[in-house]
């Protein structure tokens, strides 16, 4: 008896230790109808982790539309697939790498576009352009600047290599990041509709092909890492973070495209996440097949690789591709001249298992759909924080008047979050590919499409710091700020995908915070009609107990059928006027002002009318198409006066205005509020802006005139502030070469 | 009139060469691959950027010791035009087609920006159309563009006219603020003796667009075109 009692013990604790819970193990039982050997618990512990299954976020994200007449593919493949018209689609997709560059930056941030990178070809889409989404802790300490500095060589060190160009971005910096900062990384494709290939493992008697880089040790249950939170021991998990090799996947990229353009291939998909179980039981199970492999075929790195290391390794660059046998040849021919090594592992079956065999010997044998969809949907308890109330319960109007107004702008330009992030976007090669009409510093990137004569844009946007405050306006607040800098390059928002960076969700105050933000995402993205396409959701972004602030990011992509139509953010010409687009609310609530000024992190945010919000990206579109006006700049943090002040810096010239009477100073200068935008446009268009504002039913006030070397703001007959633009350009322009030397 | 673009595994440029080439200057225009041996029938050979062989061991070293590079070198040897952009430019000096090395920026950090140059020497085929003096304004995104030469070779190449391109600011001061990566003399290209293969970090090909920030780098294959067809090209500018 104690022998046996023994045995369990030790069994049990396999399971626990592969992260899953009893009852989880008592449902593979009953899924497989008996007790999984060592490999197969391998294989459904990390399908099951919550990085592949999404078991706690599933029932929730059923809430998001996800359908428009212009999708093709929506959440569930790859990467979600938007009509464009002529014949072409739009591909993108966002995906966190959070846990892995916590502990190695350089390798985490590099992996992470890699991995998003071959979500997009995976699908047959040229791969155009990388945007990211960054948070970390406040760069005053050595670890802070290392993870920061890291992360950004990473990412350029794998996009500049392939020959993508990174092209929009946001980088936030709060110290709720300190042990756990955020990367992720979004990648835009274009494709031919026909070249469409999905990740299935269609047609019985079919071949399974294993190509790219050889299997090592790298990465061995990183899904796993990436679901639990990180602590003391992950420094211990370094080995979960996988390498990349930019060069091996630029490669692999021109390899698969080519194989698909030349219909090669039935079915396609990446090994990422999980590996190779990953790709063979998802492949399967999408596809209703079978499949049985042989797994010494599998070229290794290095010898004596166990079968459950082989199946969940994550070394990165490896495509599998399910091939109608009369194709192999030319295949082969293709990644012969790629240098690209290629084997054949087994077939597709009948049936639904998916047999693994090791040098004849069957190792695992389990049904697809068990592995790949048979993980547990939670629906875990929620609970309003505490914290909520109490922090809504501020008012901002108390606080003293600012003494002198200019030095506040110049201290808020030279903010964190606000100042220039030339010095990361210098490391990213923005413009290979000769498509960037507009890259890093605007409202939106624009990239040309050779193919079509129009153009795509793209923005990456979510503010973690009202989402803290009022996680279901957060959610809203994500969805249409990065729509609406779409509307502001003068595209039309075609879909979004998403990254949910969240606390543990088992905590209810954690899930109550992830559950509020996408009610809220849903909302706009209804009200605004713009599907989900597809996204991630990263749970666990908590070191010691201390979570993140709960961060929604929304990567925006818009079509614009003219691409000479798009306008940048800097004002262009002495003496244009310069106009207010939108409603008047705003609130000094959670604004940069401030966390920056007063260095507080309370208040009630300005909320959103979506209705209006919808009105005032169909008004700004209307003015890109009517070429009305010369520049569009949409009002984020720092509100009027930091995009009156980026205005300035990105034309290079200063201007004048004068504000309508205030009541409260800071508010109308540094209120934020969504649903605004400030636009410049020559004198002789006044009239029919704000008659088209009329019609779209937008206020609008003219405010003031573009031109001489500084920004002077007056205010009832009182100048307000007069600062000069080279003032500005220190303030805005010098803080990170500074601090980052 | 035909361009050759080469391809070697990781060169990521290519497409920027071969769309300028064939959608702006209306030339025609090959890629060819890094394992071919023959470059009968074209006027000029350009090596796009990238980032051959991953720059593993040296950037360019493992791409100048493919098949295609002995048929360069052949094909220089005759008088055929070579243009090196960036990571080709560093692909010819590992293949001992220019004198000189490409090490690691300054700042130990990619730098992708728009910079200024000067045009040095406008005897050459690349530079005919344009004039010495002329400030040029293109993008330069490496990471290793140092150009670097021991004391006398700089000398001698300053003497022989094979400083092609120098980075300078606006007004064409070759200031240390004008120089993105601690190039040594602010060199940004340069060329052989005989002036027929000429290499540089800044991507003209990238600046032939007005959509695209900048036109100026369209003179270089103007210069290469008008050399080709044989035309006399009177020092204007």
């Amino acid at each position: 008896m104690p022998e046996q009692q023994d045995g369990k013990d030790k069994q049990a604790r396999i399971w626990r230790k592969l992260g899953l819970k009893d009852f989880e193990y008592e449902m593979i039982l009953e899924q497989l109808g008996r007790e999984p050997n060592p490999v197969e618990l391998n294989m459904y512990s990390v399908m099951w982790s919550e990085h592949c299954s999404y078991k706690h976020s599933r029932s929730t994200l059923k809430l998001f539309p996800t359908a428009s007449p212009r999708v093709v593919q929506g959440p569930g493949e790859n990467a979600g697939v938007v009509d464009i018209g002529d014949g072409f689609a739009a591909v993108f997709k966002i995906e966190s790498h959070n846990h892995p560059s916590a502990v190695e930056p350089y390798q985490g941030a590099a992996t992470g576009v890699g991995g998003i990178l071959r979500d997009i070809y995976t699908m047959g889409a040229q791969p155009i352009a990388f945007l990211n989404s960054l948070r970390f802790a406040p760069p005053d300490t050595d670890r802070a600047r290392y993870l920061f500095e890291g992360v950004v060589a990473g990412i350029g060190g794998y996009g500049n290599c392939v020959g993508i160009p990174t092209v929009a971005g946001e980088v936030y910096f709060e110290p709720c990041y300190r042990g756990n900062p955020l990367v992720n990384a979004m990648c835009v494709g274009i494709m031919p509709l026909e070249n469409l290939v999905l990740g299935q493992a269609c047609g019985e008697g079919n071949l399974v092909v294993l190509a790219g880089a050889r299997t090592g040790r790298d990465g061995m249950h990183g899904v796993t890492f990436a679901s639990e939170e990180l602590s003391e021991q992950s420094e211990k998990d370094r080995p979960a973070v996988q390498v990349g090799d930019p060069f091996l996947g630029k490669l692999l990229i021109d390899a698969t495209l080519e194989a698909v353009k030349n219909k090669l291939v039935v079915g396609v998909q990446d090994l990422g996440g999980a590996g190779l179980t990953c790709a063979l039981t998802e492949t399967a199970s999408r596809a209703g097949t079978g499949l049985e492999v042989d797994l010494e075929k599998v070229p290794l790195r290095e010898e004596g690789l166990q079968p459950f290391e082989i199946l969940t390794s994550e070394s990165q660059e490896r495509m599998l591709f399910i091939v109608e046998p009369e194709h192999l040849p030319a295949l082969e021919e293709i990644f012969r001249h790629w240098q690209l090594p290629l084997t054949v592992l087994g077939r597709v079956t009948g049936g639904d298992m998916v047999t693994v065999r090791f040098h004849g010997e069957v190792v695992a044998e389990v049904p697809a759909e068990s592995v790949a969809g048979g993980a547990p949907a939670y629906d875990p308890e929620s609970k309003e924080p505490g914290y909520i109330r109490q922090l809504a319960a501020f008012d901002p109007l108390t606080l003293p008047p600012v003494g002198d107004p200019g030095q506040a702008l110049l201290d808020v330009l030279s903010s964190n979050d606000i100042a220039s992030k030339e010095w990361v976007w210098q490391q990213y090669d923005y413009m290979v590919r000769t498509c960037t009409l507009q890259g890093p510093g605007g409202d939106a990137a624009v990239l040309r499409l050779r193919e079509t004569g129009k153009a795509l844009a793209a923005a990456v946007d979510g503010n973690g710091r009202l989402t803290y405050l009022d996680p279901y306006l957060g959610g809203m607040l994500a969805v249409a700020e990065a729509t609406r800098n779409v509307s502001c390059s003068g595209a039309e928002p075609i879909g979004i995908t998403d990254c949910l960076n969240f606390g543990n969700p088992e905590k209810p105050e954690a899930f109550w915070q992830f559950r509020r933000a996408v009610e809220g995402m849903a909302e706009a993205c209804r009200v605004l009609e713009v599907p989900v396409v597809g996204g991630n959701v990263s749970f666990y972004n908590e070191v010691e107990d201390e979570a993140i602030y709960p961060t929604p990011v929304v990567g925006a992509v818009g079509l614009l059928e003219e691409a000479e139509r798009h306008c940048g953010t800097g004002f262009c010409r002495e003496d244009e006027v310069i106009c207010l687009l939108g409603p008047q609310q705003v609130s000094l609530g959670g604004s940069q002002f401030l966390k920056v000024y007063h260095g507080k992190v309370a208040g009630k945010p300005a909320g959103i009318d979506l209705a209006m919000e919808k009105k005032v990206q169909v008004l700004l579109r209307g003015l890109a198409a009517g070429r009305l006006v010369s520049s569009v700049h949409d009002l984020s943090d720092g509100g009027l006066a930091v995009a009156l002040a980026e205005s300035c810096l990105n034309g290079e010239v200063g201007a004048r205005l004068e504000l309508p009477a205030a009541d409260h100073l800071a508010l109308d200068l540094f209120g934020e509020g969504p649903s605004r935008a400030i636009v410049s446009l020559p004198e002789e268009n006044l009239d029919r802006v704000l008659s088209t504002a009329a019609e779209c039913d937008v206020r609008v006030i003219e405010l003031g005139r573009v031109g001489g070397d500084s920004l002077e703001i007056h205010c009832s007959g009182r100048r307000v502030f007069k600062v000069g633009l080279v003032e500005m350009k220190k303030a805005y322009g010098e803080v990170f070469p500074w601090i980052m030397k | 009139m035909k361009f050759g673009v080469i391809v070697f595994p990781g060169s990521n440029c290519d497409l920027d060469a071969y769309y300028l080439v064939r959608d702006v200057l209306r030339e025609e225009v090959e890629y060819v691959g890094y394992d071919q041996n023959n470059l009968t029938g074209f006027d000029v050979i350009i090596l796009p950027g990238g980032f051959t062989y991953g720059d593993y061991l040296r950037s360019g070293a493992l791409a100048s010791r493919t098949q295609v590079m002995e048929a360069v070198a052949g094909f220089a040897d005759t008088g055929g035009l070579v243009l090196g952009i960036c990571n080709g430019f560093q692909v010819l000096t590992e293949a001992g087609l220019l004198p000189g090395a490409l090490c690691r920026n300054d700042s130990l950090q990619f730098r992708c920006r728009q910079v200024y140059v000067r045009v040095e020497n406008s005897s050459l085929p690349v530079t005919k159309r344009t004039a010495e003096g002329k400030v040029l304004k293109m993008p330069v995104a490496h990471g290793d563009g140092s150009f670097y030469a021991p004391p006398d070779l700089l000398q001698e190449l300053e003497n022989r006219g094979q400083v092609v391109f120098r980075y300078v600011d606006e007004a064409g001061l070759a200031t240390v603020d004008a120089n993105p990566n601690g190039s040594s003399d602010n060199i940004a290209g340069i060329a052989n003796r005989r002036g027929n293969v000429v290499g540089l970090m800044p991507h003209p090909e990238r600046a032939g667009e007005k959509a695209l920030g900048s036109t100026d780098g369209l003179v270089l294959f103007e210069s290469l075109i008008g050399f080709c067809r044989g035309r006399e090209v009177p020092d204007n500018a």
